[in-house]
């Protein structure tokens, strides 16, 4: 049984934590409306180029000769694995759920004998994968001392990338991030970047335009494919940075909720021991002038 | 002639600019072109330049690169470093100016680089000398 004044310490210790995780709930509200915005108003931006992307390879008839970020190097041996994680915790399960299915990933890969190269943004990730990953990890980025990503930091990613790719270093690029849904849903999600997934490409068949194009269809993708890598990324950062601001505020509320909760409990139990100890005391004056 | 069809200008964090426009000069990669209504559809990509819009008013960017789709009446700019004019100052204009005459500098450039370049410093030059 505690003492009264260890009860008091402890309910003064929660209150005092309840206030924190509060006050990170509400700054974590006010940097969502923010990032959710900028995702909001990003997306238009990957979206119209995956489109132009889209009609430039329904018109490509020498698929051959199509640029090898759009078709692959035609081999399956080496991944290149990009995992965008957030530069601080306190956000509930926002980093280990993308490193939970960029693991699970990594494992797949290992098991069939293909080769595997990490890099990872964000010091969280990196924490969480070297320690099972360590010697895959081929480099590391980190913005923690940026205030705002902005479309230089998502270049710097992608030129990196291009880069490795031109020296063929691996064959395949995937991606992780958490795609923001909502306030409360973030998705992990894996997309693969190199070569650009056609998946939804077949589905608008129908509606096919012949354009002109200035110049040749294959330089415009030249110009373009380098710069798609990019946008991806910096779509994923910006989504990633909506989930993360999110998965903190639903992360700091049940903080705060649980607190509250355990505030409670604790302010009951010492009321109990507190009027415990003084009928205990009155038990003992009765008693004590019974016997006299 | 004098019929709108609508642009906009979409940068990787924002929409610049959404409007009617009755005629759009572009600065593309193998010269300038001028879009009117019902020009056929077109996909292209820009070079430095300047980037004229006329409506009722004008407007003109600075664009560095960039990509250009037009298709049923729908001009699309994407860029991630388009300026308004006007918020160009003559710090910031120089700023640029310097920075490509020192990329021009470099050596090893492809001539792809090289022509880009040309391009940049030419239009910074001659922006200087319209507002300045």
């Amino acid at each position: 049984m505690p003492s009264l004044d260890d009860l008091k310490k402890r309910i003064k210790s929660v209150k005092s934590t309840q206030k924190i995780t509060k006050a990170m709930k509400m700054v974590a509200a006010a940097k969502l409306r923010k990032a959710q915005e900028n995702a909001e108003k990003g997306r238009p931006y990957s979206q119209k180029m995956q489109n132009i992307i889209l009609n430039l390879t329904k018109s490509i008839n020498d698929p051959e000769n199509a640029p090898k970020l759009l078709v692959g190097t035609g081999k399956d041996k080496t991944y290149l694995c990009v995992v965008l994680t957030a530069d601080r915790g306190l956000c509930g399960g926002f980093n280990s759920n993308i490193c939970k299915l960029a693991k699970a990933e990594f494992k797949k890969i290992l098991s069939e004998g293909k080769d595997l190269k990490i890099i990872t943004v964000g010091t969280k990730g990196l924490d969480q994968i070297k320690r099972e990953y360590g010697k895959y990890i081929i480099n590391k980025f980190s913005f923690k001392n940026k205030k705002k990503i902005t479309f230089h930091e998502a270049e710097i990613i992608g030129n990196e990338i291009i880069s490795l790719f031109k020296k063929d270093e691996f064959d395949k690029c995937i991606l992780f991030f958490n795609n923001f849904k909502n306030v409360i849903t973030q998705i992990p999600q894996a997309q693969q970047i190199i070569p650009a997934e056609n998946k939804d490409l077949e589905k608008k068949e129908e509606n096919s335009i012949s354009y002109m194009f200035e110049p040749e269809e294959d330089e415009i993708l030249e110009d373009l494919l380098p710069k798609n890598i990019s946008t991806q990324v910096f779509k994923a950062f910006l989504e990633n940075a909506a989930s993360e601001q999110g998965s903190r505020m639903t992360a700091m509320d049940n903080a705060t909720r649980n607190a509250g909760d355990l505030v409670d409990k604790l302010t009951i139990n010492y009321n109990r021991s507190r009027q415990a100890s003084i009928t205990k005391e009155l038990i003992e004056i009765i008693s004590g002038a019974e016997s006299l | 002639m004098n019929e709108k069809y609508s642009v906009e200008i979409i940068s990787p964090d924002k929409t610049i600019l959404k409007e009617d426009a009755t005629e759009v000069v572009i600065p593309s990669f193998e010269g300038e072109i001028g879009i009117l209504k019902d020009h056929i559809p077109l996909i292209t990509f820009l070079r430095p330049g300047l980037i004229k819009i006329n409506s009722d008013s004008k407007k003109i960017f600075f664009v560095e690169e960039g990509t250009v789709e037009f298709v049923e009446n729908k001009l699309l700019i994407l860029t991630s470093t388009a300026k308004f004019l006007t918020d160009l100052d003559k710090n910031i204009l120089d700023e640029l100016i310097n920075g490509a005459v020192k990329d021009l500098s470099n050596t090893n450039l492809t001539d792809k680089d090289k022509y880009l370049l040309t391009h940049k410093l030419e239009t910074l030059k001659n922006i200087n000398l319209k507002t300045f």
